[in-house]
């Protein structure tokens, strides 16, 4: 018998439920509880960069939106900086943008939105340059285990064509699937998503 | 001596020898899926038209998958660990009170400090506070059934709250739900981001709960079952359960590859 390795396991997943809101969104449940709540607004007037609106819906197998679904996003800042110490890319940091925001969908619409701002493209270890994006993890009654995805945008063409994460995506088809497109509503940029969890359309979900 | 009773769960088997690499800045450890429920799991009707059908796309960690939000102290409440007193409007709540404690810790056994633990659930009755719960158990006024810790720099947390209740819901015709707290975990990258259910050691729905039976794997399974945890109690005033999750583990960069011409 060789050495015993004893790495811990993982805790399983379990399904957030149809109640999630209440611990995460208290208010969306109905009540209010703590001092201080997390939301879908990740700009201060601080902060840097172009103010966008990120706003979308996550469709079942029937094309159905999910009206319980909570989405969370992590994004760099407009210099591409995470605020995280494992970013150690040159871009400035800007301590009141933490990048991370949580939403839940509409009780009758299915919409989530997010108030936020366009992150800048980044560097990774390799030295390459990956297209502005927004990485997103899905959770809801009826999801197992969370689903990663990102969004992209749907103005950033040629950085997109040489994404590094992007041109995984077989066949090519399906990168589509991951593009935010970039409208205009009273001045302010917004940009559209569907997440289709099955289909045709299916969006990508990742392995991280 | 009663051969039946219950033996409590030591929780150092849940820990390994010491382990303790260099604290990694790679990516995480591969996530072993064979532990954790598959997206489509026929038993738990929910996740039929909400599963992803095609396969998730591996991608290797960047910096986007090995960083997250970072929380502190200032996005917390003093009461928000406390479910009996953070709602609580004319007394305390109904029901058996308990203590639920544990710690984060990571695939290499490393405590996870500094790191956000929310969790949510039910009632002693089986009630939520949402507004889409319509159960007939009533709701509590001193119940909100909602809090958050930060773990301390070991990965410890606790809070206090009340047991909450097993209830019904629409699966099967008479399905239901073993009590259970549900628990959101952030780690250090976003990469670790796990939500999960607490169970309560001896609780006779685990083995028919057609969430809990989507765990292909009988050992993962018995890891969200929290022992009953004697020595932790208050004498006269709560019990206590013992609860560790364990966030994947993070490799460690030995040599730095050079990029070619450099």
């Amino acid at each position: 018998m060789p050495q015993p390795l004893n790495y811990l396991k993982e805790t399983a997943s379990q399904t957030a439920g149809p109640y999630v809101h209440i611990g995460l969104i208290p208010a969306m449940a109905g009540f209010d509880i703590f001092e201080k709540n997390f939301s879908n607004v990740l700009v201060a007037p601080n902060t840097k960069g172009e103010r966008i609106t990120l706003e979308g819906k996550v469709l079942d197998g029937s094309g159905s939106p999910l009206r319980d679904v909570l989405l969370e996003i992590w994004q760099a800042n407009a210099a591409g900086r995470y605020n995280h110490p494992a970013d150690r890319s040159a871009g400035a940091l800007e301590q009141e943008f933490r990048g991370w925001g949580r939403g839940g969908s509409d009780f009758d619409t299915g919409l989530v939105t997010f108030e936020t701002i366009k992150p800048g493209a980044i560097i990774d270890k390799a030295g390459r340059k990956c297209a502005p994006h927004i990485n997103v993890w899905i959770v809801a009654r009826g999801i197992n285990i969370g689903l990663n995805t990102r969004l992209y945008f749907s103005d950033e063409e040629a950085a997109n064509a040489a994404d590094p994460v992007l041109n995984l995506v077989e066949p090519p088809v399906r990168r589509k699937t991951l593009i935010a497109t970039r409208s205009e509503r009273g001045g302010k940029a917004v940009y559209s998503f569907t997440i289709n969890l099955q289909g045709a359309e299916e969006t990508v979900f990742f392995d991280v | 001596m009663n051969a039946q009773a219950p033996a409590l769960r030591d929780p150092r088997l849940n820990r390994p020898e010491p382990f303790t690499p260099p604290l990694g800045d790679g990516g995480f450890f591969q996530r072993d899926r064979s532990i954790h429920p598959p997206a489509h799991a026929p038993g738990y009707k929910s996740s039929v038209l909400r599963s992803p059908r095609q396969s998730l796309l591996s991608i290797e960690n960047s910096v986007s998958e090995i960083t997250g939000p970072v929380f502190g102290h200032n996005d917390l409440g003093p009461l928000d660990n406390d479910l009996i007193r953070n709602y609580a409007k004319d007394g305390d709540p109904v029901g058996e009170r308990i203590i639920v404690h544990g710690r984060v810790l990571d695939e290499t056994g490393r405590g996870v400090p500094n790191t956000l633990v929310e969790f949510w659930q039910a009632n002693a009755g089986g009630r939520y506070r949402h507004k889409k719960d319509t159960y007939l158990a009533p709701i509590d006024p001193n119940f909100g059934g909602c809090g958050r810790a930060l773990t301390d720099d070991t990965g410890y947390y606790y809070f206090r709250t009340v047991k909450p209740g097993p209830y019904p819901w629409r699966n099967f015709v008479n399905s239901w739900r073993p009590a259970h707290i549900h628990f959101s975990v952030f780690g250090s990258g976003f990469a670790q981001r796990l939500i999960t259910q607490m169970y309560f050691e001896g609780d006779p729905l685990i083995p028919v709960c057609p969430i809990l039976t989507t765990i292909p794997d009988k050992d993962a399974l018995d890891r969200l079952v929290a022992p009953l945890d004697l020595n932790a109690s208050t004498p006269f005033d709560s019990l206590a359960y013992r609860f560790d999750i364990v966030l994947r583990g993070q490799r460690s960069t030995y040599f730095e590859n050079r990029t070619a011409g450099n």
